[in-house]
Formats: structure tokens, C-alpha cells, sequence
């Protein structure tokens, strides 16, 4: 019976509806359209307005403190520092190397990130296994990662430098594309890539914006503000997990925290976001 | 040992800006852990401020402070070189105390 009542209502309304001039429903159309990209684009300056009211008093810099201590304190089971650790620009050199990196290291014959390449210093610098250097690369409430309070503190010591990553080596050359071809693949159950996310202008994750990173000014934007302090979390967020998490969202499998995929994916975004001034660790909703 | 805070003061006129950073999981005691348990608040309880001994700030705080709390506030008076001294005790009975000089 309600089935009934409603069918009839539907198509009272289709009568009114033909009734209506054209004009008219023009006009009810177009005020739509307004007011629904009114309704967005105030959504979207509240969020700007939240950022910017977090932007003092960053905890990321909790993050940047503790990572600090780490790189210059004595341990692992060679009770040395990661001071002589070289990140690119030579032993021991931190201010800059980020803006530089993922990169080929002659040492490991491998182009590395930075977390990978902190996890290298990690096992021949202060003789921790590789499982161990590992264990905890993302942190979680008062399990803490080391991982991330070191990436904190390298990529501070680079802001407001510009993004600076050459593809001079071959094997730079073959990860970049593989970033690339990555960047673009559709699989598992949901038929997703990173493209079905990142390759439009426009797009949003319920209130979130996201940024084209097939455009340069896309990458820009978005690899220059990562890592980030994540307020939902109350952690702060580099981006092996920034990926990890993307991958985990699309249902791929678990990007591994150093693999050649994460590098790859890494080195292609960070290589698109050239020329742009590094400004993170960031904070972000 | 709780970490470290970030106190940054700084002089304008005559008036002095003081922001502080601490680190606290500031938990509320109404979340629930992957058991089903639920998690203990565990939350930092009083605050203290001092600008050369004399205390500028004095504050109790409860669970809805949000994760790594961050407080700022200004006073007169202060002059650069003058010594900040903030103090927080939690629900523990865990204390961290920080030092800063006026910049």
C-alpha cells in the first residue's frame, strides 16, 4: 500500500514538474549548482582555517626533539651514533639531504629512501639486525617509532629548501619509471589505482581535498607537506606510511616498508615535486 | 622518563608571549583497546608556570585536553634573559619540569 501512495506521489510530481516552464527549471538548476559549490567551497576554506589554527604549535616538533636525541646518542649493539650516517651529501651531512633523496647509494648498490637509508645506517653503523632496525617503522600510541622521530628531525633540517632530485644514475632512471608505471596500475578486489584517486583535478575523500599528483604543481603541494603531524592519529607520519596507508585504502596487498615499490612510488612523486620549497614536517587534520 | 617539552618565550613590548609544547598521550579513559578493555585515563593534571620563581600561570586540566597539549599565554614584565620554568604533574603522579630564557 505505501508502495502505491508513493508511486502516485512520484508521479503527481512528474506532472508538476512538465508544468513548470523551461526557464524555470533552469533557474532551479542553476541555483543548485550554486549553492552546492557555496556549500563545498566554505568546507573547504574551514578546513584551511582549522590547518592554519594548528599550524602554531606544531607536535610534530615532539617528534623533530626526540629524533634529534636519537641521531646523536650512542647505541645499537656498536654503541655509535648516526652522525658519520651518510645521507647523500656525505657523512654526517643532514641540513639539505632530504630534498635530494630517494637516490642511488653506491655503498648498497640500490636506490634507497630516506627511512630505507636510515635503516642501512641503523645495521653498519650500530650493528642492529635488519628485523630489529625495522620492527617498529610506523609508531603507535606508546609504542614509538624511532623510524619516525628520525625522519622528523632529517626532513626538518631541509625546510624551506627546494626539492632538488636528479635522475642522473640508470637505476634512478628505472625506479622512477616503475613509480610511474605503479602510479598508474589498476588491481585487487576494487579495480583501484593510485590514478583513480590522483590523476583528476577536483576530487575529494569525504571533506578532504586531493591533489592531482600527475601535475606538477599537484606533487608539488603534496610532497613538500609530508611528513606530516597526523591530529587524528597523534602521530607524526612519514611517508613510507603516507604510501603504506594509500595501499591499505585501494585493498592492494601490504606495501612492504622498504621495498622497491615504496622507492619507486617515492622516488616518482618526489622527482615530480622538483623545484618546489620543502616544508614539512607539516601538520595536518 | 616523560619527553622533553618545547617552551619558546619571546618579549614584545611589554608583554611576553609563552608557548608551550608537552608531550602527553593525554588518554581520556573513555576509549576502548582491541580487547574490549577499556583504557585508563591517563591525562596531565596541573600546570604550572613560573617567570623567575614568581608563578605567572597555574592551571588544572582534565581529559579534554586534547593529545600533546599546547598552551599559550602572555604576561608584563618579562625581559630577555629572564628564566621560564614550566612544571606538569599527571594523574600518575608523573612530573616533567622544562627551563627556557626569554628571547
Amino acid at each position: 500500500m505505501i508502495l502505491r501512495a508513493e508511486r502516485r506521489e512520484l508521479g503527481s510530481c512528474r506532472a508538476a514538474s512538465l508544468i513548470l516552464t523551461q526557464s524555470a527549471c533552469v533557474l532551479a538548476l542553476s541555483f543548485c549548482v550554486t549553492a552546492c559549490a557555496l556549500a563545498q567551497t566554505s568546507a573547504v576554506d574551514e578546513i584551511a582555517k582549522y590547518r592554519a589554527a594548528l599550524q602554531d604549535g606544531n607536535p610534530a616538533e615532539l617528534w623533530e626533539a626526540r629524533g634529534e636525541d636519537l641521531w646523536k646518542q650512542k647505541r645499537g649493539p656498536k654503541q655509535v651514533s648516526l652522525e658519520g650516517c651518510d645521507l647523500g651529501l656525505g657523512p654526517g651531512i643532514v641540513k639539505g639531504a632530504y630534498t635530494r633523496l630517494p637516490m642511488y647509494f653506491a655503498d648498497a648498490d640500490r636506490v634507497m629512501d630516506l627511512e630505507t637509508r636510515l635503516v642501512w645506517c641503523m645495521v653498519t653503523l650500530q650493528g642492529y639486525n635488519e628485523s630489529e632496525a625495522k620492527k617498529q617503522p610506523f609508531g603507535n600510541g606508546e609504542r614509538k617509532s624511532d623510524i619516525e622521530a628520525l625522519v622528523a628531525f632529517v626532513t626538518s633540517t631541509s625546510r624551506g629548501m627546494p626539492m632538488n632530485v636528479a635522475l642522473k644514475h640508470p637505476k634512478e632512471v628505472e625506479m622512477y619509471q616503475a613509480g610511474e608505471k605503479i602510479f598508474s596500475y589498476r588491481g585487487g578486489p576494487h579495480d583501484f589505482g593510485c590514478v583513480t584517486c590522483h590523476a583528476d583535478e577536483g576530487k575529494r575523500i569525504r571533506l578532504q581535498d586531493l591533489p592531482n599528483l600527475t601535475t606538477r604543481e599537484g606533487a608539488q603541494k603534496a610532497y613538500t607537506t609530508w611528513p606530516a603531524y597526523r591530529v587524528s592519529q597523534g602521530e607524526l607520519r612519514s611517508f613510507e606510511w603516507r604510501l603504506y596507508d594509500c595501499f591499505r585504502q585501494q585493498r592492494f596487498p601490504e606495501l612492504l616498508f622498504g621495498s622497491d615499490a615504496s622507492i619507486a612510488l617515492t622516488l616518482y612523486l618526489a622527482r615530480n615535486a622538483n623545484g618546489a620549497i620543502f616544508d614539512a614536517p607539516a601538520i595536518k587534520r | 622518563m616523560p619527553d622533553p617539552m618545547k617552551i619558546r618565550a619571546t618579549t614584545v613590548g611589554d608583554e611576553t608571549e609563552v608557548k608551550v609544547l608537552m608531550s602527553h598521550e593525554m588518554e581520556t579513559g573513555q576509549r576502548k583497546d582491541g580487547q574490549g578493555k577499556t583504557i585508563p585515563a591517563w591525562f596531565i593534571q596541573n600546570v604550572s608556570v613560573t617567570w623567575n620563581s614568581k608563578t605567572v600561570l597555574s592551571a588544572q586540566w582534565g581529559t579534554a585536553v586534547a593529545k600533546n597539549p599546547f598552551v599559550s599565554f602572555r604576561f608584563k614584565g618579562g625581559a630577555k634573559g629572564d628564566k621560564i620554568t614550566v612544571t606538569w604533574v599527571d594523574n600518575r603522579a608523573e612530573k616533567r619540569t622544562d627551563e627556557s630564557m626569554i628571547a
